[in-house]
């Protein structure tokens, strides 16, 4: 028996899904979730082997709501119209529907995950959600989990980012935030114009910076409006200058 | 560039042309017997006390343009500039060459002088008049050209957007989970989704249309977005009778609900009410949108999305004034105001 989630904020929109449904043999929904936030506590509640995910939501998007889960579980997207999700979907083969999608289209889906392995469908999930970050629009607000409570971070009020381990750690006025994430990553989809690798450990807010001041030979310290006090590496200077002007 | 350039060479001609009565003016008053030297002095007294009472209607006629029944008054103006240069001409001249002849000539010369003054000033006022008016005229046709043009994309846009893949095809998503368990409900949002859809096509950009008949088919609109949203969405619409006849152009409150609900529905997850509220007051059609956002997840929205954005160059296209549309953020409550004027 496959045990399945249906997550849409659209009450018709899971209605019909679940309705579908009702005559596969070996197929039970167990939940259906308005939004994203619901959507993480029934799937870490009931660990469902597939999820039907909308990715328009409220507060969260679908990717993001991914993001937020430790185990990844095997995702059929439906969504009506989003061209850089569609494309996120086409290039990692994961299943997907556009709606409004008929009986046998769904079933079609249902039958491909399960011709599937578990290993092979989480690595497609996976892979998916780093080819949707990199989508633009993703990219005005980061999403974190602290606890069981989910912040969603606007990237203007991030003040710096510094490597820690295995994680990034996210300043901001109101505290710092730990993402699951590479500098790498962020480096590549923040703007440019605002952010700056100042560091191998550092990426700054550029507006936040008050002055910079000469540090060791070769080395500089930028000086945050917070107070804070960020290496700047010597390739980091050059960027630094570059994006200020200077 | 060719306006400035165009300009300068006015310049050039206003000169020219100073130049030329000046040895005129010269010439006219040696042929009296005076001296070249006195001559000289009194062309180019009178000639650049001239030049300055034409630059100065020329300058007022550029800020304003008499209307039909304010000719009159351009009259007495051009009368009184002509007596202030025969004034100063009277003043400034006997400083210059005390002889009795000349005073005598001087006195004798006022009259006509006064009236040489008061063509020469009124030929100016003409030709600015004339000028100014086609000027604006350009301008005009210009503006009203860019109004159609934008009309055009505006509707196009709105083609687009209500064709919204996302609104349309979600609509049609509704419709097939209707089909399965309610029937009737699924041939009602096929009615309301064609009506809407009709209503969009047919619309003239430039039209005026009540506020009634605006509202009635946001109506169409937000019935749609209630079936797909179901007790999620709540709309409060509040209009008197008055208001009701109020026009202003058609399907400018779409974008803007467009964009209430959107931000409204997305930017949490609790049930949202969007409140449309219209009244008339000195001689303002005032329309105030209002949905609910999270302050501390989106940021105000300051020049907002191309929905708004279209609506504010709407209204300057159509009334010339950029102060017709506004928001505020507080209270997590983003309200969106727009003021039509009534003609």
């Amino acid at each position: 028996m496959k045990r399945v989630l249906i997550i849409d904020d659209e009450p018709l929109a899971r209605m019909v899904v679940r309705e579908y449904l009702q005559d596969m043999p070996g197929i039970e929904v167990l939940a259906e979730c308005g939004d994203g936030f619901e959507g993480i506590k029934a799937i870490n509640q009931h660990k469902p082997d597939l999820v039907f995910l909308d990715v328009q939501m409220p507060k969260i998007n679908g990717f993001e709501m991914l993001e937020l889960l430790e185990q990844q579980p095997a995702v059929i997207f439906a969504t009506a119209f989003d061209e850089y999700a569609i494309k996120a979907f086409e290039a990692h083969a994961v299943d997907y529907l556009l709606k409004p999608f008929s009986k046998d289209r769904l079933h079609k889906a249902v039958e491909k995950y399960l011709g599937q392995t578990p290993a092979q469908s989480k690595k497609q999930t996976e892979q998916l959600l780093e080819s949707a970050a990199m989508s633009p629009g993703q990219h005005e607000r980061i999403v974190v989990k602290t606890g069981t409570k989910v912040k969603i971070i606007p990237v203007a009020d991030v003040l710096y980012l510094e490597a820690d381990d295995d994680y990034v750690s996210i300043h901001t006025k109101e505290g710092s935030y730990l993402k699951n994430k590479t500098m790498g990553f962020f480096e590549q989809t923040l703007d440019p114009r605002q952010f700056v690798r100042t560091h191998r450990s550092y990426i700054v807010a550029v507006q936040e910076i008050t002055r910079i001041d000469p540090y060791e030979k070769d080395a500089h310290l930028a000086i945050l409006k917070s107070g804070a006090k960020i290496p700047v590496s010597k390739s980091g200077y050059v960027k630094l200058k570059q994006v200020l002007g200077i | 560039m060719s306006s400035t350039s165009s300009s300068l060479k006015l310049d050039w001609a206003f000169a020219g042309c100073g130049v030329a009565w000046e040895v005129l003016a010269t010439y006219v008053v040696h042929s009296f017997g005076f001296d070249w030297y006195t001559a000289g002095i009194d062309g180019l007294v009178s000639t650049v006390l001239l030049a300055a009472a034409c630059w100065l209607i020329n300058n007022n006629l550029r800020y304003y343009q008499p209307g039909r029944g304010s000719y009159i008054n351009l009259f007495i103006w051009c009368l009184s500039l002509a007596a202030l240069v025969m004034g100063g001409s009277r003043w400034l001249l006997p400083l210059i060459n005390g002889q009795d002849s000349y005073a005598n000539f001087l006195s004798q010369s006022m009259v006509i002088r006064f009236f040489t003054n008061f063509l020469a000033i009124g030929w100016m006022a003409m030709i600015s008049l004339v000028w100014y008016a086609q000027i604006d005229h350009k301008e005009n046709e210009k503006r009203k050209g860019e109004a159609e043009r934008l009309a055009r994309d505006a509707e196009l846009y709105n083609l687009r957007q209500q064709l919204q893949p996302h609104f349309l095809f979600n609509s049609l998503n509704s419709i097939n989970a209707l089909i399965g368990f309610k029937p009737d409900e699924a041939r009602k949002m096929i009615h309301q989704l064609s009506d809407f859809l009709r209503g969009t096509l047919k619309k003239d950009d430039q039209q005026l249309v009540p506020l009634t008949e605006e509202l009635a088919h946001l109506q169409l609109y937000l019935d749609i977005e209630k079936v797909r949203f179901g007790h999620r969405l709540n709309t409060e619409i509040s209009c008197d009778n008055l208001c009701g006849k109020a026009m202003l152009p058609a399907l400018l409150l779409q974008p803007i609900v467009e964009n209430a609900i959107k931000f409204g529905l997305y930017d949490t997850t609790e049930d949202v009410t969007i409140s449309i509220r219209g009244e008339v007051e000195d001689g303002y059609l005032i329309i105030m949108v209002q949905n609910p956002y999270d302050e501390k997840t989106t940021r105000p929205r300051t020049g907002t999305g191309f929905g708004l954005r279209g609506v504010q160059r709407r209204l300057y296209l159509l009334f010339a004034r950029n102060d017709l549309v506004e928001t505020h953020a507080n209270d997590d409550i983003f309200t969106t105001i727009i003021k039509v004027p009534q003609v």
